[in-house]
C-alpha cells in the first residue's frame, strides 16, 4: 500500500512546473523524433514490427500514465480497456469490412465510454481499493471475451484472424513499414494531445486532484467529473492502443489479454517514470525487449532474471526513465555553466 | 622457383576440385537456414507464464538434437534448434516468430505450442512460405492444407478423442445419460464437439454440461452439480490438476458413473497417483503415446531408447510426465523429415516430406499407431486405442481406431 502511494505523491513532490517536467526539451524531442522516421530505413523489417509494438505499448502506457500520473488513480485493469480496443477494431474489420483506419477512433471511443462508465463505481474508491476493484476488471475480461453468448463475434476462444492492410495508393513500402508509419503518426498525435490536456486547466484540475482532492474541491474543482473523465480519457487512449495492436498482430483472442498483460503496462509505467508522458515510450521498450535479454540470459529462469533486472531498476531509479533524464539535464547544466 | 608441369598440375587440380564441387551443389538445394554443415529450427515454447509445465518439451527436443548432432547429425548436417519463449501469449509469439524467420533465418518452425500462439502466426508462416511444421496443439484447424499448406499439426485432433469416446458410449452404453465437464478454451469445446458429433442423432444423450475456468482454484462445485442431473457417464475433458480433483469429488460423492478422462490428464504419475489409484479403477481414456510411467513398457524396444536418451541427455527430467514423452516423439519426427528430404533442403521440399510420411512410427507411440499424411492429409497422428486403468496401469483394449475428421 505504502509502495503505491509513495509512486503517487512522489510526483507531487517534484518541484518543477508540471509543464516542463511532462514533457522532453525541444532538442531530445527532436533528436528521438529523428531516430524513430529514420528507423525504418536501416532496421530490419522485424525490428521495424517490435518498434512498432513498442511504439503501441507506448500509446497504452501514456493512457495508463493519464490516469495515474495526471489524476492519481491506480489501475491494474487496462489490459481490459486494451482488450477491448483490439476487439473492437478486429470486430470491425473482418466482420464488418471497416477500413482500418476508421476502426481506430471507433475503438477509442468504445474505450472511452466503458472507462467513463467504469470510473463512476470507481469513484468511491481508492488507492489500494482502487487497484483491487481494476485488478478483478483484468481478471474478468478473457472470461468475457470467450463467452458464447459474443461467440458469433469475437470467434470465442479461437479468437479472430486480423487481416493487416497494404499501403496505400501503391507506394512501395511493406506492410510493416507503412504501419510503423501509421503507428508513429497515432503516437506523435496522442503523445501532443496529450501533453496540452495535462497542461490545460483539465490537466491542472486532475493534478490538483492528485496532489490534495480536499483542496482541489475547496478550489471549486469538480472532483467526480474529473476523475470520472481521467478514467475515460485513459482508457479511450489504451483502446486506440488495442486496437492498433489487434492490427499489427494480426490475431486477437482472450489469452492475449490477460492479467500479465495489465501488469506489464504498469511495470511500464512505473518504468517510464509515473506522470512523466515522454517515459512512456521507455517504459514499452523495457516491457518489449527486455524479457527478450532475461531470456537470453537464461531460458528456465527468465521470469526471475526479469524480476532480477526490475529490481535493480526500482532500487537504481525508483523515479524511473524520468529520474535519469532530470539526472542528464543537471549534468548538461552543470557542464555549459562551467 | 615454381616448374611448369607443377602448375600445370596444379590448375589441373584445381579445375578438378572446382568441377566436382559445381557437381556436388547442382545436387544440393538449400534454402535460408540450411547449408552444408547445419540445419536451422526454430522453435517457440511457453518456458514462462502460464503454461510453463510445457517448457520442457522444448528442453527435451533440444536434448534430441543435441544427441544427433553427436551422432554426426542428420546427412550429416548439425541441427541448430533455437527455441524462444513467448509465455503463451499470441503477441509475443508473432514476435518471436518473425525474430526466427527474419533474424535468426531458421529454415522452418516445428512444435510452437498452443492453439492461440499458432493460430496467431499462421497467417504470416503461410505468407512467407516457411513451414510451420508439427504445430503442438489438438485444435483440428491446423490440418487445413487446402487454406494453409504450411501449416501442419502432430497429435490428434481432440475431435478425435471426442468421436472415439461417442463411438465407444453408442456401442457398449447406447442408453447413457452423459454429463460432461470441460475446460472453457479451445481444448475443451473441440473436444465437446467431437464428442457432440459423433453422437450424431443421439447428442440428446448429453443431459448436463459443466465448464471451468482454468483460474478456478477447485472444480468440486461443478461435480456436484453434474452429479444431480442423474447422470450414470461422465466425460471429463481437463487438464491434469482439475482431472484429479473431478476424480476425488466423484469418489467422495459415492458417484460410480462410467468414467472418461482425456488423454491431456491421463497420466498416471501426474494424474490418476495423485487422485489416489483405488478410486481410479475403471477409468476410460484414450491415447496415442506409450505412458513413460508405465512399467508394462520396461521392455519395449522403443521405449528403451527413450530411457536411454533420458538417462544420457536429460538426467533429470521426469520420465511419468507427459510432456516428456511428447518432446521426444515430436523431435524424432522432425528428424525423420529432414532424413526424407536429404540433401534438398528447400522450404518447398521440406514441406513435401512432411506430407509423405508412411507408416513411420516413433519410439514413443503405442504399437501399431503410426504417422501417416499426404497432401490432402495433414494430420499426422489420427489413431487413438481405448484404455482402461487397472491396478496402477493403463489397460489397452479393443482396436486401434482412425477417427478422421472430415475438412
Amino acid at each position: 500500500m505504502s509502495a503505491l502511494q509513495d509512486l503517487v505523491t512522489d510526483v507531487a513532490a517534484v518541484p518543477a512546473t508540471p509543464t516542463k517536467s511532462l514533457r522532453l526539451g525541444m532538442l531530445a524531442s527532436l533528436a528521438v523524433l529523428l531516430l524513430l522516421l529514420g528507423a525504418p530505413l536501416l532496421l530490419k523489417s522485424f525490428v521495424i514490427f517490435q518498434i512498432t509494438m513498442v511504439l503501441i505499448y507506448a500509446i497504452a502506457i501514456l493512457g495508463l500514465n493519464i490516469l495515474t500520473g495526471g489524476s492519481g488513480q491506480v489501475s491494474l485493469g487496462h489490459s481490459a480497456f486494451y482488450a477491448i480496443g483490439a476487439y473492437s477494431s478486429a470486430i470491425l474489420i473482418e466482420h464488418y469490412d471497416v477500413h482500418y483506419g476508421l476502426t481506430l477512433p471507433v475503438a477509442g471511443v468504445v474505450c472511452f465510454a466503458f472507462g467513463f462508465l467504469f470510473g463512476l463505481p470507481a469513484l468511491r474508491l481508492s488507492g489500494v481499493y482502487l487497484a483491487l476493484a481494476t485488478f478483478a476488471l483484468a481478471i474478468a475480461m478473457p472470461q468475457l471475451l470467450k463467452l458464447s453468448v459474443f461467440e458469433r463475434w469475437t470467434g470465442g476462444v479461437q479468437g479472430l484472424v486480423v487481416t493487416k492492410p497494404d499501403a496505400p495508393f501503391g507506394l512501395p513500402i511493406s506492410q510493416d513499414v507503412w504501419l510503423y508509419g501509421v503507428t508513429l503518426a497515432i503516437a506523435l498525435a496522442v503523445y501532443l494531445t496529450a501533453v496540452n490536456l495535462l497542461t490545460s486547466r483539465s490537466g491542472r484540475a486532475m493534478m490538483a486532484i492528485r496532489d490534495n482532492e480536499i483542496a482541489a474541491c475547496a478550489m471549486g474543482v469538480d472532483v467526480a467529473l474529473y476523475k470520472t473523465l481521467a478514467f475515460g480519457i485513459s482508457a479511450g487512449i489504451t483502446g486506440v492502443a488495442g486496437g492498433l495492436g489487434a492490427i499489427a498482430v494480426q490475431f486477437v483472442a482472450p489469452d492475449s489479454y490477460t492479467i500479465q498483460l495489465a501488469i506489464a503496462l504498469f511495470v511500464g509505467m512505473v518504468v517510464g517514470g509515473v506522470g512523466w508522458l515522454p517515459g512512456s515510450l521507455v517504459g514499452a521498450g523495457f516491457i518489449v525487449f527486455v524479457p527478450n535479454l532475461a531470456e537470453g540470459i537464461s531460458k528456465g529462469l527468465s521470469g526471475a532474471v526479469f524480476g532480477v533486472i526490475l529490481i535493480l531498476v526500482i532500487f537504481l531509479a525508483p523515479h524511473g526513465a524520468r529520474q535519469i533524464a532530470t539526472r542528464v539535464q543537471h549534468w548538461m547544466h552543470r557542464l555549459r555553466s562551467k | 622457383m615454381i616448374s611448369i608441369q607443377t602448375l600445370r598440375c596444379a590448375v589441373l587440380s584445381t579445375a578438378l576440385i572446382a568441377l566436382t564441387a559445381t557437381a556436388a551443389l547442382a545436387q544440393k538445394k538449400y534454402d535460408t537456414g540450411a547449408s552444408d554443415a547445419e540445419i536451422r529450427i526454430g522453435n517457440i515454447l511457453p518456458y514462462s507464464g502460464p503454461a510453463s509445465a510445457y517448457g520442457v518439451i522444448g528442453r527435451i527436443e533440444a536434448a534430441y538434437f543435441k544427441m544427433l548432432n553427436e551422432q554426426g547429425g542428420i546427412n550429416g548436417r548439425k541441427i541448430n534448434f533455437i527455441s524462444y519463449d513467448d509465455g503463451y501469449s499470441p503477441a509475443k509469439a508473432v514476435e518471436q516468430a518473425r525474430k526466427l524467420v527474419e533474424s535468426d533465418e531458421v529454415l522452418f518452425i516445428a512444435g510452437a505450442l498452443g492453439t492461440p500462439s499458432n493460430s496467431a502466426i499462421q497467417k504470416y508462416m503461410n505468407a512467407r512460405k516457411v513451414p510451420q511444421l508439427f504445430a503442438a496443439s489438438g485444435a483440428t484447424k491446423f490440418g487445413d492444407y487446402k487454406t494453409f499448406p504450411w501449416t501442419m499439426g502432430w497429435q490428434p485432433a481432440y475431435q478425435s478423442e471426442g468421436r472415439i469416446y461417442a463411438a465407444h458410449l453408442l456401442r457398449e452404453k447406447p442408453d447413457a445419460k452423459i454429463a460432461v465437464l470441460y475446460q472453457n478454451d479451445d481444448f475443451g469445446k473441440d473436444l465437446l464437439k467431437g464428442l457432440k458429433d459423433g453422437l450424431g442423432d443421439n447428442a440428446a444423450m448429453i443431459v448436463a454440461e459443466d465448464s471451468y475456468e482454468v483460474a478456478e482454484p477447485s472444480i468440486d462445485s461443478h461435480i456436484v452439480k453434474l452429479k444431480s442431473s442423474g447422470a450414470d457417464a461422465l466425460v471429463s475433458i481437463t487438464t491434469p490438476k482439475f482431472a484429479a480433483q473431478a476424480l476425488k469429488k466423484a469418489a467422495e460423492l459415492d458417484w460410480k458413473p462410467t468414467y472418461f478422462q482425456s488423454n491431456v490428464a491421463s497420466s498416471v504419475g501426474g494424474v490418476l497417483k495423485p487422485a489416489g489409484f483405488a478410486i481410479a479403477q475403471g477409468v476410460l481414456s484414450a491415447n496415442y503415446a506409450k505412458d513413460g510411467a508405465d512399467a508394462q513398457w520396461d521392455d519395449d524396444a522403443g521405449m528403451k531408447n527413450f530411457y536411454g536418451f533420458l538417462a544420457k541427455y536429460a538426467p533429470d527430467a521426469n520420465r511419468a510426465d507427459g510432456a516428456v514423452v511428447y518432446g521426444y516423439g515430436h523431435a524424432q519426427t522432425v528428424a525423420q523429415v529432414l532424413k526424407q528430404a536429404g540433401d534438398n533442403l528447400t522450404r518447398d521440399n521440406i514441406m513435401k516430406q512432411a506430407a509423405n510420411l508412411k507408416d513411420f512410427a516413433p519410439d514413443t507411440l503405442l504399437p501399431g499407431i503410426t504417422i501417416n499424411t499426404s497432401a490432402s492429409d495433414f494430420h499426422p497422428i489420427e489413431q487413438l486405442q481405448m484404455m482402461r486403468f487397472e491396478g496402477e496401469t493403463w489397460q489397452l483394449f479393443g482396436p486401434i481406431v482412425t477417427a478422421e475428421i472430415g475438412g
